[in-house]
């Protein structure tokens, strides 16, 4: 691998940045796996990275049905916090957290991880109690949190508007150690760390069926590329989980839905932080390019198909320009919806299921990206041991059965 | 946006709507004598096809009636409308 370094982009810039060649190879699947994983977004990928670094298993495959990152994690809106509600969330959030604050450092590529502070929005005497509500149960469980009066909510964001509009905000909590990352950095950061141990990242490789063997116990997996032996399967697939899960026999409590963002046309950096309003449902930040990112809300109905109606889009829009009404003349560049899966509780399965060497990374909905690289090291954790770690072990697949939600819906980042 | 044929109503614009869900979901005629798993499929677990989904809508804005859908979710094309309490039209998503 070549190590990025200042020197090396002395170096290489003095030779006109002819030299630097592929990060990763296009490797060719094998016939056989110690692990493969089906899925080749920052959850996958990240997977296959500390499964191989934190774990020793070298021969490992991400099979990818299209491009890497090119599902939800090149469609999110990048913002990363932790300020969850429960015990349970707060602690797989706040892992997560703390490994993105090294996460450049760790991989040797600039994933662009930016603290510049998450701003949630309170609206009515409803929303002021909720937020206080979570910031004291973030702060008794070490995640920091704090109250923001509307002055100190215009100060830490001066194009806010409080006052005058037609939902004023009364407040906000902020939780300053949350911030941005560089979406496709993260994917091919974990792609080019993952690929230097070894691992195999097998592109245009759609799993089209799970094999099984006479005890039960996952034995290979059918691809458009071949037939691939493995005793272990760990499936990271987002909004199709459900489709792929199918082929073992299993029927999970998930739903998929499109969730649509957007992004303006690039202007100066005039946005500090990201803001977020639940109540009248619009999330902002500006990207280093100088773009606004914008996250829409869900379609009502669930779909495959990465695209939703106008309407949603509009409404986050309206929410925007009431909010900053300077932005009211930007225009839009480029919408889209990304596919996101959906648990009853809006809480993530990350666990063993009923088959044995088959495990599933699941249910993230529309808050994944901020919790990829917990996610991907919990799950390597639980594939390497065949076991959940202590952190994810309270999201498993048995909890719907046996009601021990972890009902997160009003902490999520879209009011649902 | 969706343009959704109402049984009752005729074509109308989604906004119309409200989204139900998985349709022929039936809730169980004895529920005390069911398993934890059995109520786990019926309360939690979906098939979330993508393919031909046979789904709940309400015309809330219009005549206020639940009838039933079925939809290609990799198109979002609505192949049939039908009331409730009629059986599933056997209709195959065009390729």
């Amino acid at each position: 691998m070549q190590r990025f370094s200042g020197l090396a982009l002395l170096s290489r810039g003095l030779a006109g940045h002819r030299s630097w060649g592929p990060q990763w190879r296009r490797a060719e699947p094998q016939a056989a796996y110690d692990a493969v994983i089906c899925g080749g977004g920052g959850h996958g990928l990240g997977t296959a990275y500390y499964l191989a670094a934190e774990h020793g298993l070298t021969r490992i495959a991400v099979l990818e049905k299209g491009w890497i990152g090119g599902g939800n994690t090149g469609r999110n809106t990048t913002i990363i916090r932790s300020n969850y509600l429960f015990d349970e969330s707060a602690a797989l959030y706040d892992h997560a957290l703390k490994l993105w604050e090294s996460l450049s450092q760790v991989l040797n590529y600039n994933v662009m991880f930016s603290a510049r502070g998450v701003m949630m929005l309170a609206h009515s005497v409803h929303d002021v109690q909720i937020a206080k509500r979570h910031i004291h149960a973030n702060r008794a469980n070490g995640v920091d949190n704090e109250w923001l009066t509307p002055a100190e909510a215009r100060a830490f964001c001066p194009p806010l508007t409080t006052d005058g509009i037609r939902y004023p905000v009364l407040g906000a909590a902020l939780q300053r150690r949350g911030g941005t990352a560089r979406h496709d950095a993260v994917a091919w950061g974990y792609a080019r760390a993952a690929d230097a141990l070894g691992v195999d990242i097998i592109e245009n490789c759609e799993v089209t069926g799970i094999r099984r063997g006479t005890s039960g116990a996952i034995d290979a997996v059918e691809t458009t590329r071949g037939l691939i032996r493995t005793p272990k399967l760990a499936v990271a697939a987002a909004g199709h989980t459900s489709v792929v899960m199918r082929m073992a026999g299993l029927r999970l409590p998930l739903e998929s839905f499109p969730l649509q963002a957007l992004v303006s046309e690039p202007v100066k950096p005039v946005f500090p932080c990201v803001v977020m309003s639940n109540t009248i449902h619009a999330y902002v930040s500006q990207s280093d390019k100088g773009e606004l990112v914008i996250g829409a809300g869900t379609d009502a109905y669930t779909s495959y198909t990465q695209r939703g109606a106008l309407y949603v889009s509009n409404h986050a829009l309206a929410a925007v320009c009431e909010l900053f009404p300077m932005f009211r003349r930007l225009r839009m560049l480029r919408a889209w919806g990304g596919i996101v899966d959906v648990t009853p509780d809006r809480s993530p399965i990350v666990a063993k299921t009923p088959v044995p060497g088959l495990y599933v990374n699941c249910g993230w909905g529309t808050g994944g990206f901020k919790a990829t690289p917990g996610s991907a090291h919990l799950f390597a954790w639980t594939v390497a041991h065949d076991e959940p770690h202590p952190i994810n072990a309270p999201f498993t697949l048995e909890r719907f059965r046996d009601g021990r939600m972890i009902n997160e819906a009003a902490a999520a980042a879209v009011a649902h | 946006m969706l343009l959704i044929a109402c049984p009752y109503c005729g074509e109308r614009p989604e906004l119309e709507f409200a989204y139900g869900g998985q349709a022929h979901l039936v809730r169980p005629q004895a529920p005390s004598e069911l398993t934890d798993e059995q109520w786990a499929d019926y309360l939690y677990r979906r098939d979330n096809v993508k393919g031909v989904h046979a789904e709940r809508w309400r015309h809330v804005h219009g005549c206020g009636r639940f009838f039933n859908a079925l939809r290609d979710t990799a198109s979002d094309r609505f192949l049939a409308t039908y009331e409730i309490g009629t059986p599933r039209p056997a209709v195959e998503a065009a390729r």
